[in-house]
């Protein structure tokens, strides 16, 4: 790790003020992308700004029609929430998924989002719940949230603080392991609900996105039936040593029709 | 003393200090005013070095020292050294190229060392490497095993035309062409073995220490064998004479042939000790140790096989590339050889036999021994060629297998290819595991599979592998640079304790019980009364280490010689005591008795008696009771087994589950049996890493490794394994005193094949017959089409 | 340099690092405690396990500053003289060889049972994914900790 300067602010306004302050500055959160990038130095920030000890960073409340995760809540915390469990079994399940349990003890749901590494599990859920990240500084809304590789709707320095998620009707996430590192190769998040029936895809391109031809065809007909024929063009998906553009599009559709089968 | 003596499953001295957290490995060593060394690698697969400019860096704050490869020049340095020179077919020595620890005007592969930082602590030390300047001109790289031989492929060495290190054979050409134009049917098979990284959990660390007073260097390293460290880096690199010169392997967290060899980081931190008059620590960070560490396999061979009628092997022939890397490392050479060609007999009475080994330089890391060390890639040769050989014949594989095992009244058996085989019954190894199995209920339990949407396959691999790799003469023949034989000193103190110094290192494999079981057994005292020491140069009068699955078979049998010397004499005191003949003197339980009274005295007795000599026969013997002895074996030893493996595989994802594996070795002698399970467990998971999740990939284009770290070499997890069922049916060696044979790799030796052939059985039904090693998700699924695209056609 | 405080094996230390120190240095190089390993550096190995506040977490993957006022237990201190029946079970069943895992594969496997008291063999090994071996095959590790759960239920911890 190159050197830099720690800093421990207990509001979000100190948070992004010491940002603001800084040469090139990073929220630490649970720190399980950061820290490895930053242990073989692939990143070299002036200032490491943690986020663990304000106050209200985290939490889960859950309404009738919402699943609020304030955003330093862990994945551990989420994959063992029952009300989480009770509102949307889909969102603990792929809470259950990320990492390991290590991880998931450390890692939060702001930290994931903020980063948006292309084969984190949470981005799906996003997308196809259509979920509100709220911020510092306002809130934005799934669709507009995901930019690119490793890029998102945040401005420098703003901070995540929850993830709305509204309770589905009906949801299931299906994720291929990377047989390694164990992020997801392709994750597919299925949700159905009044409105009608979102995926979001996560693994398989630069960023997490929506399958709009499978949500067509489900908003039809809601059953892995309706998938059949049906492809995610492989164009512009991921190929590394693992997965190749073209098993990445197969295995969207496969997982989508099981996710489909398990909603 | 059944309880704790030979063949009992005692819990292991060892694991207090591992459980409590207390092991003392190389990097938890601190010695006084201890630096912290970082090697600056080539980030190139090969380039020439035009300059080096380390001046900004040796302003950085903490920096003690910068070396580069033209200051260790300087001092006239020696070549890290090969131990085993390999001849060409017509007789000529094969290339063997300088491998200076540190470079001075070429690298040759990702990772190659480039300079040494020094510093107080780790972090300055890093922050200087990145503060060196390198101008590289790059040069286009080679890592291909196929096409390093071919015209035109960039050159790794001068001295290497065509890349070719060597271009060896063995067996009778003549006899096998003569057999192939007899045959009935050949069947032809194109196999890679895949690179692996060993990967032992601990990564690889080394501290350099330097004694003005005395002029005495001591090297603490992750070693498997610290004497020959002592021996390659001592006489042949930095020209220091063994009084001179400790080395000590302290606990090493798993080895698996990876820390068998002499590295450049150890003649690095010791040279570089002696330089700054301060000990110096390096530990190799996981990211360094994939682009430093001795890989293993890759191989890719051709091979034909000649049968009659009936399905009788006539004759084998085979042609194999073997990439050993960009510099030749210790037993490099020997692996890809004596270790290879030598067992593509089998298990089988095939009657000729000729191999044919090309090693060629590549622009990547070394390759080595990895647990199995040539004989998996023999293994999975023949083992993959009989399935293939059983489908094309149309007869069942296990009776083709039947049809050709070698008999059990035919040992000694002599192969085709130079080895003996002294004991074996792989009839019953067959038989056990068939039934262990449940091999004749297997075509349920696919239909069952079925039903779920899954394919299910079943796999056999009989195999045959040798251990112990020996004599000393023999192996000096075939161009050994060293002996191999073992040396142990069994040192009984005054009131009866025992310390047992043997040349043989334990990095996992149990050495300090399975040992103080045979002396147990032998001296009949609690195991709690006898250390086993290894792993310090200063402590221990000699050895060869552990790897090739030879410490209870080779240094084992040097503890049991000395234990004959050491019972030898204390039967002459005890006689001496009783005022009886030494004739009729009986040693059992401990206690040594004049045979046919009642008139006995105890062992301890007897060690006190040597100590405190004051009713001794002095004129005849000396005092004391401490035996050195050395064994070099007569032959290796000959392991071999059974292994089934049942798959099941999801045809969407073109996953693959292993569901059951069975194993059924004949191991010899078992000392400690739970400590032989677990061995097994370790060498199926390994071959279960190679045939399904492991393998190095490096770029063609740029020679950068592609699997560099755990995010993308699949390491085996346990949710990637199931429990497996494993037993041993045991026939003892012949030629030594304790009939043990090895067991440390027979696990990763038996298995890959017979994984493979489960899942080409899986997917036969859907028109796949190959599939190459490891068969991943992605792999299985791509055959999968490819079939379906096929079939589509016809 | 700032200086960190925690609560380490129930003694309170306190130690001037540098802000990017890792916790595992901490732990090995400013206190001493060298029985948590570092296998890897990309967060993947799990020999650098230690519990934070109860919770297994990687010590390699996070800041001795982030664990200021804390509470970690690190292997050394499991048991005190005698060892955790976790412990106990891996020498029983022979859930160990060479020992470099073992720390964090005992630390990992404690965490599990305090939130799964009877863990299943599936249980366990799915738990595992953060744990690497490259000795045992993992077969003796879910037995270990089978009858290390069991043991532990049994009230002797």
């Amino acid at each position: 790790m190159h050197s830099f300067q720690y800093h421990r602010p207990t509001s979000t306004a100190e948070a992004e003020g010491l940002a603001q302050k800084a040469s090139e500055s990073r929220f630490l959160a649970g720190g399980m992308s950061l820290l490895p990038a930053l242990k073989l130095r692939l990143a070299q920030p002036s200032d490491l700004i943690d986020l663990s000890r304000i106050g209200d960073l985290k939490g889960i409340s859950v309404t009738g029609s919402e699943v609020r995760i304030k955003a330093m809540t862990t994945h551990a915390t989420v994959a063992a929430s029952p009300e989480v469990r009770k509102a949307i079994p889909a969102l603990a399940d792929l809470a259950a998924s990320i990492g390991d349990p290590q991880v998931r003890n450390r890692g939060t749901i702001g930290g994931s989002l903020a980063n948006s590494d292309p084969a984190a599990d949470y981005p799906a859920a996003v997308l196809a719940l259509n979920a509100t990240i709220h911020t510092s500084r306002r809130t934005i809304a799934a669709d507009s949230y995901f930019k690119g590789l490793f890029e998102t709707a945040l401005a420098p320095n703003e901070v995540i603080t929850a993830v709305s998620f509204p309770v589905p009707q009906g949801a299931a996430y299906e994720k291929f392991f990377h047989p390694a590192s164990r992020f997801a190769v392709v994750g597919v998040f299925v949700a159905r609900s009044a409105s009608g029936v979102r995926v979001g895809v996560t693994g398989a391109g630069p960023c997490a996105f929506r399958a709009t031809a499978f949500e067509q065809a489900l908003s039809k007909n809601f059953s892995a039936d309706a998938l059949k024929g049906l492809r995610v063009p492989a164009d512009g998906l991921n190929s590394d040593i693992h997965a190749a553009a073209d098993y990445r599009a197969h295995l969207i559709g496969v997982l989508a029709r099981r996710a489909v089968a398990a909603a | 003393m059944t309880v704790q003596g030979i063949g009992a499953a005692v819990r292991r001295k060892e694991d207090r200090r591992f459980l409590t957290g207390r092991g003392t490995y190389t990097d938890d060593i601190n010695r006084p005013g201890q630096l912290y060394a970082v090697i600056l690698r080539s980030p190139h697969a090969h380039a020439r070095i035009l300059k080096v400019d380390t001046s900004a860096a040796a302003k950085m704050p903490g920096v003690a020292a910068i070396f580069i490869g033209s200051d260790m020049a300087k001092d006239n340095l020696g070549s890290i050294p090969c131990g085993w020179l390999i001849k060409n077919k017509d007789d000529t020595p094969m290339a063997e190229p300088p491998h200076p620890p540190l470079v001075t005007d070429r690298v040759r592969h990702v990772g190659d060392q480039v300079a040494v930082v020094i510093a107080e602590n780790r972090n300055q030390a890093r922050d200087a490497a990145e503060a060196i300047r390198v101008d590289y001109e790059v040069l286009p790289a080679i890592v291909d095993t196929a096409s390093a031989a071919k015209p035109g492929a960039p050159q790794v060495w001068d001295q290497a035309k065509n890349n070719v290190c060597f271009d060896w054979h063995l067996g009778d050409k003549a006899a096998v062409d003569a057999a192939f134009v007899k045959a009935h049917h050949v069947t032809k098979i194109d196999l890679v073995n895949n690179r692996l990284i060993p990967n032992a959990l601990e990564p690889r660390a080394a501290i350099g220490e330097y004694d003005r007073a005395t002029g005495d260097y001591t090297l603490y390293t992750t070693s498997q064998n610290p004497h020959l460290i002592r021996l390659l880096m001592g006489a042949f690199v930095l020209h220091l004479p063994e009084h001179k010169l400790r080395v000590v392997a302290p606990d090493v967290g798993g080895g698996f042939g990876s820390k068998i060899y002499h590295y450049a980081e150890e003649a690095i931190v010791t040279w570089a000790a002696g330089k700054l008059g301060r000990p110096i620590k390096w530990t190799a960070d996981r990211s360094e140790s994939f682009m430093s560490d001795a890989h293993g396999r890759d191989h890719v061979s051709h091979a034909e096989l000649a049968m009659d009628a009936n399905g009788n092997f006539l004759a084998l022939r085979v042609a194999t590339i073997a990439n050993v890397g960009a510099y030749l490392s210790t037993f490099s050479t020997c692996v890809p050889t004596y270790l290879y060609a030598t067992l593509l007999a089998g298990v089988y009475k095939t009657p000729a036999i000729y191999a044919e080994v090309k090693a060629v330089f590549t622009n990547t890391v070394v390759v080595d021994a990895y647990r199995g060390a040539g004989r998996p890639e023999a293994t999975y040769l023949l083992e993959r060629l009989v399935d293939k050989a059983a489908r094309e014949m149309k007869i069942d594989r296990v009776e083709l297998r039947r049809r050709n095992l070698i008999p059990r009244d035919a040992f000694p058996y002599q192969t085709p290819v130079a080895l003996q085989y002294d004991s074996g019954d792989y009839q019953s190894t067959l038989d056990i595991g068939l039934k262990n199995a449940d091999w004749s209920g297997f075509e349920a339990r696919r239909a069952e599979a079925k039903k779920r949407g899954k394919l299910r396959g079943i796999g056999i691999s009989t195999y045959i592998e040798a251990c112990g790799i020996a004599p000393s003469a023999v192996v000096g023949s075939l161009g050994a640079r060293a002996g191999l034989y073992e040396s142990a000193a069994v040192r009984v103190h005054p009131t009866g304790s025992v310390s047992v110094m043997t040349g043989t290192h334990s990095h996992g494999q149990g050495h300090e019980t399975t040992f103080a079981q045979l002396v147990a057994d032998r001296l009949g005292i609690p195991i709690e009364n006898v250390d086993v020491v290894h792993g310090d140069t200063s402590k221990i009068p000699f050895g060869m280490g552990t790897y090739g699955s030879r410490s209870l078979a080779v240094g084992g049998s040097a503890i049991v010689k000395a234990l004959d010397k050491v019972v030898k004499k204390a039967t002459r005191i005890a006689a001496h005591l009783l005022e009886a003949s030494e004739a009729d003197i009986e040693f059992k339980n401990g206690t040594f008795t004049v045979a046919g009274t009642d008139r006995s005295v105890p062992f301890g007795s007897v060690a006190l008696t040597a100590y405190v000599p004051h009713n001794y026969p002095i004129t005849e013997l000396e005092p004391g009771l401490e035996e050195l002895a050395f064994y070099d074996p007569l032959n290796f030893t000959y392991p071999g087994g059974c292994h089934i493996c049942e798959v099941e595989i999801d045809p969407e994802t073109g996953t693959t589950e292993v569901v059951k594996f069975t194993a059924v070795d004949d191991i010899g002698r078992v000392i400690n049996p739970m400590i032989v399970e677990g061995q097994v467990h370790g060498g199926i998971t390994q071959g279960i890493g190679q045939a399904l999740l492991e393998a190095c990939v490096y770029d063609k284009e740029s020679g950068q490794i592609l699997t560099g770290s755990y995010n993308d070499y699949t390491m085996p997890r346990a949710d990637n394994l199931p429990s497996f069922t494993v037993e041993t049916h045991n026939t003892f060696c012949t030629h030594n005193p304790l009939g043990a044979k090895g067991v440390g790799e027979v696990g990763a030796i038996g298995s890959p094949p017979a994984i493979i052939n489960a899942v080409i059985d899986a997917l036969s039904p859907l028109g796949v017959h190959d599939i190459e090693m490891p068969a991943t998700p992605q792999r299985v699924w791509r055959a999968i089409q490819s079939a379906a695209t096929a079939r589509a056609a016809e | 340099m700032p200086t960190v405080t925690m609560t380490v094996n129930g003694r309170r230390v306190t130690g001037e690092v540098e802000p990017r120190t890792l916790l595992v240095q901490f732990i090995r190089e400013t206190l001493g405690l060298t029985g948590t390993h570092v296998g890897c550096d990309t967060s993947q190995c799990g020999t650098c396990v230690v519990h934070v506040d109860g919770n297994s977490v990687k010590s390699c993957t996070m800041l001795a500053a982030q664990a200021e006022g804390t509470t970690v237990t690190t292997i050394e201190g499991l048991a005190n003289g005698d060892l955790h029946p976790m412990q106990a079970a891996f020498n029983e069943h022979h859930g160990l060889q060479c020992g470099f895992c073992t720390p964090g594969m005992v630390m990992s496997a404690i965490d599990l049972v305090n939130r799964n008291k009877s863990p299943s063999e599936h249980d366990i090994r799915e738990w595992l994914e953060g744990n690497i071996c490259r000795c045992t095959g993992y077969h003796n590790i879910v037995k270990a900790i089978k009858a290390g759960a069991q043991a532990m239920a049994g009230g002797k911890r």
